[in-house]
């Protein structure tokens, strides 16, 4: 199996959600591992991308940029890595929906949950303040 | 996103074709919130949407309690699989009204 390192970077803005996808799918496409769990991968990094935008950014387009890592090594961990310059986020402050609870709030934190393995805040190396991870083992 | 709305005694069927998400909300929401508010019926059509994410479910959500406060039905139609799959893994196949 062929190891993937990949990263691109994208302004902030919800129009470049699109494109968020546009990467994921043609680097997931590369891996017939991947290429199956598609859509639900490109789910959790956009969901990911979008919070970025939500939250860090206020829903705001900025000149700021995020970028976007995807890396799957041969022994089949996938590592999805965003990082942003936007406001640092509080972990214990995002919580996944209550399921109970009807109402939208939270159901992004939710599907990525659900999608992927591990969900790692990390605080950034210079030049990012917010670094998230997010892994699967396949 | 683009939209198509058509209209036969009290329904009004909003068709939505591509990708909901974060950037598409307002306008989906746009089209379908006035419908409902009007009292018409209104069905929603997914048949043409590959790809939702949170923001779009939260329009379904969103346009199913507008049509319980405002006492009408608002369907969803003809939904695709990926769409489906979005529906389900949020749970939420048994509260929203799906045909």
């Amino acid at each position: 199996m062929k190891s993937i390192s990949e990263h691109k970077d994208f302004a902030v803005n919800s129009a470049n959600l699109k494109h968020v996808r546009t990467f994921a799918r043609e680097i997931f496409q590369k891996s017939d591992e991947l290429k199956n769990y598609q859509e639900e991968l490109v789910l959790a990094l956009a969901e990911a991308a979008q919070n970025i935008v939500k939250h860090a950014y206020n829903g705001e387009p900025s000149d700021d940029t995020m970028r976007i890592k995807i890396n799957h090594t041969n022994d089949g961990l996938l590592t999805l890595e965003l990082f942003d310059k936007g406001k640092a986020a509080v972990p214990e402050n995002i919580k996944p929906r209550n399921l109970d609870d009807i109402k939208a709030g939270g159901l992004g934190t939710f599907f990525i949950g659900q999608i992927m393995d591990e969900v790692i805040f990390k605080t950034s190396k210079i030049d990012w303040v917010n670094h998230l991870v997010l892994k699967k083992q396949f | 996103m683009t939209y198509k709305v058509t209209e036969e005694n009290n329904i009004a069927t909003v068709f939505l074709d591509g990708e909901i998400d974060m950037d598409v909300t307002e306008k989906a929401k746009e089209v379908i919130i006035p419908l409902i508010e009007a009292g018409k019926e209104v069905h929603i059509n997914l048949k043409d949407v590959q790809y939702i994410d949170s923001s779009g479910i939260s329009v379904l959500i969103e346009s199913h309690q507008k049509g319980e406060e405002k006492k009408t039905r608002v369907v969803l139609k003809e939904i695709s699989k990926s769409v489906l799959k979005v529906i389900m893994m949020a749970k939420l196949e048994q509260i929203l009204t799906i045909e």
